[in-house]
């Protein structure tokens, strides 16, 4: 045995890593999407794998995201694993009907004589001073779905780990990217090819006072916010929730019952958000528990606004220390 | 100005209204076994169509839709589809269906309101009924991409209705199947009725097959009640499938007989003369009268068939009136390979209630 192959990797360097490694080890793993293939995509998450696999398995499409997702459907009822590539979660919604009228449904339907072991990729949200149309995070539509798996990473370790796991899932999975966090920080990933789990919270840090709730982008100011908050002698647990739908409520409640506050952290819009069914899990399953009302810290219920005033959505170190704060001195 | 590109698209027709040849028939039409067991599965059909219909009136099945008038253009499809090739349905498709060995059971179990009527056993791949219109033919393309880059040399054939060809579904498939020259046939089944909408009000295009010249694809108009056209014209487009060299697109021209559902009245919106010209225009009858004319088939052996189909269909429908409901737990055990943690609660409540059906 070989030592361990460490790289020091970005996200999106890791959901290469990722692609790569399950593109070598399984043949009917297939990416296709618009501009992944000699381009390697417009974040150059799919860099390589044309040059790597050949453009039968790494495809170019056309323009059409409807398309796109109902093709990996025909794919993956054939035995083909496919990755596809929505270029931003924006224009996902042409794809709708695919994803929640086949994809989640296929298996069901057939009873199980066919399913649809397949993944859509999406960056998603905002941050990164990009047009109209390219910074939304309408996760929560898509977790209200049954039959589909909503996974976010947060980390090069766990956008690798989770990306796996993504592939070798025999249902359907959403995979969005947080591409504010892209390329934020670079992290040792041993490219090994071990899946993390789905269905799982992932406990970043213990902590005594208050559980931190969050995914994607907002794990690092909710990190942020932590550090500064022990600073003051106050110690937080921070979750990543990671898998958003079906939600791992066992972890939630659990850190609940133990520091007996929640505030949940999320870019999306409030109204309707995955944040209203992580507070409502805990209200029917920790009520007793607590000793505080369950905070949320979101986006605004309006359009994400052009990039100018697009921090002012976004939820804010200091949004999450006044939060805590608040439910600390009831 | 310098012509640029020009096109055509013909027009198949071998079979007048009386079954009587108006040019020399295809060499489908010496195999007579095959033609025979075509009429047999239009009968077959047409029977059970008319006693779901029945069924439903009388409240032991669901909304139905009838395949009246699609009993040519859906056996001729089934005849041409090897057992290896996927089969990507519509709703009407029930001729065709038969012919890849679905049950008649597990028809009336889907339109009975029971999953279990799309875990056809006999056609493993091929896709379950689609509802939402022309969404299908995006998977049609992605089942033939997985043949295409696992080399294999197998074919796909969709179906869409006249009204699934405007929308975006149906175009974007047609694109990419000449993109990526993939080994797809798409059989438009113009009926001339989306439910209460006429063929004219869908597009301005004088065929549907022209589509196809978009897409950089032939397209051909086939009399879709005429059982040697279609076959000609689908044997023709499954070998070019098979052979590598492409897609197709054939606008079969039929006519809806029935409404659109049992939830539909069409003498709200359609003309009863209208009608009756296209019952003269049948392809079964057509078939019948020509198979009479060849001395293979007679009163007697149509009596005798139509006793045997009314037997099977019978015996189907008890089955079907006998099976069952599923337990309600099944709602969750197929929505994932494996039920998530986070389900396992809602689960012990469908098991623990009345109707829950564990054992």
């Amino acid at each position: 045995m070989s030592g361990p192959d460490l790289r020091a990797v970005t996200l999106v360097e890791a959901v290469n890593l990722a692609l790569h490694w399950e593109m070598a080890h399984d043949e009917n793993v297939v990416v296709l999407g618009e501009d992944i293939a000699t381009n390697g995509g417009v974040f150059r998450a799919t860099v390589g794998l044309k040059e790597a696999f050949g453009y039968k398995r790494v495809m170019d499409t056309p323009l059409a995201e409807n398309l796109i997702a109902g093709t990996a459907i025909g794919m993956a009822t054939q035995g083909l694993r496919p990755v596809a590539e929505f270029q931003f979660m924006g224009f996902i919604y042409a794809g709708m009907e695919q994803i929640v009228s086949h994809a989640a449904r296929m298996r069901n339907r057939t009873r199980g004589r066919l399913h649809c072991p397949l993944v859509y990729r999406a960056p998603f949200g905002g941050g990164i001073h990009a047009p109209e149309h390219h910074s939304e995070s309408t996760e929560a539509l898509f977790a209200h779905i049954p039959g589909l798996r909503v996974v976010i990473p947060s980390s090069p370790q766990r956008a690798y780990g989770l990306l796996l796991a993504a592939i070798r899932n025999p249902d359907p999975v959403l995979f969005l990217e947080p591409k504010r966090i892209y390329r934020a920080v670079t992290q040792q990933v041993d490219n090994n090819g071990e899946a993390l789990p789905l269905d799982t919270c992932f406990t970043l840090r213990e902590g005594e006072d208050v559980t931190l709730i969050t995914w994607g982008a907002c794990v690092l100011e909710t990190l942020q916010a932590a550090d500064r908050l022990a600073a003051q002698g106050i110690t937080c647990e921070v979750i990543d929730v990671a898998t958003v739908s079906p939600l791992d409520r066992d972890t939630l409640l659990c850190s609940v019952a133990k520091t007996g506050r929640a505030v949940i952290v999320h870019e999306a819009c409030r109204n309707g958000g995955v944040g209203a069914e992580v507070a409502a899990s805990i209200a029917e399953g920790a009520f007793l528990d607590l000793q505080a009302p369950v905070v949320r810290v979101t986006g605004y219920d309006t359009v994400m606004p052009y990039y100018r005033n697009e921090q002012a959505y976004l939820p804010q170190v200091g949004d999450i220390v006044e939060a805590v704060e608040q439910v600390i001195a009831l | 100005m310098r012509q640029r590109h020009e096109f055509h698209v013909d027009s198949v027709r071998y079979l007048d209204e009386h079954g009587h040849p108006l040019d020399d028939l295809p060499s489908q039409a010496s195999d007579t076994e095959r033609v025979l067991a075509a009429y047999r599965n239009m009968v077959l059909t047409r029977t059970f169509d008319a006693k779901a219909i029945a069924l439903q009136r009388t409240g032991k099945c669901g909304t139905y839709p009838s395949a009246l008038g699609h009993e040519v253009i859906g056996t001729a499809i089934g005849q041409a589809l090897a057992a290896s090739d996927v089969f990507v349905p519509y709703y009407r498709d029930q001729a065709t269906h038969l012919l890849r060995g679905v049950t008649l059971q597990e028809m009336l179990l889907y339109w009975g309101g029971d999953e279990r009527g799309s875990a056809w056993q006999a056609c493993p791949q091929d896709l379950p009924v689609a509802v939402p219109i022309a969404t299908q033919c995006c998977h049609a393309v992605g089942v033939a991409s997985a043949f295409r880059i696992r080399g294999e040399a197998r074919a796909v054939l969709c179906c869409v209705g006249d009204g699934g060809t405007s929308k975006g579904d149906f175009l974007e498939s047609l694109n990419l199947a000449g993109a990526w020259h993939l080994p797809v046939v798409f059989v438009a089944i113009n009926n001339q009725w989306a439910i209460s909408t006429p063929r004219r009000l869908q597009t301005g295009a004088e065929t549907i097959a022209q589509k196809a010249i978009g897409a950089g694809l032939p397209g051909h108009v086939v009399d879709g009640n005429d059982y040697f056209a279609s076959v000609d014209v689908l044997d023709a487009a499954l070998a070019r499938a098979h052979a590598g060299k492409g897609a197709t697109l054939i606008e079969a021209v039929t006519y809806r007989l029935g409404d659109h559902t049992t939830a539909d009245d069409a003498t709200r919106y359609r003309d009863a003369e209208e009608l009756r010209r296209a019952w003269d225009r049948d392809g079964v009858k057509r078939l019948r009268l020509w198979l009479h004319d060849q001395g293979l088939w007679n009163a007697d052996l149509e009596q005798q068939w139509q006793a045997e189909c009314k037997e099977r269909v019978e015996q189907a429908v008890n089955a079907y009136l006998a099976t069952e409901p599923e337990p309600a737990t099944a709602m969750l055990d197929s929505l994932f390979e494996t039920l998530p943690a986070a389900l396992a609660g809602q689960r012990e409540r469908l098991a623990s209630r009345s109707g829950g059906g564990e054992s």
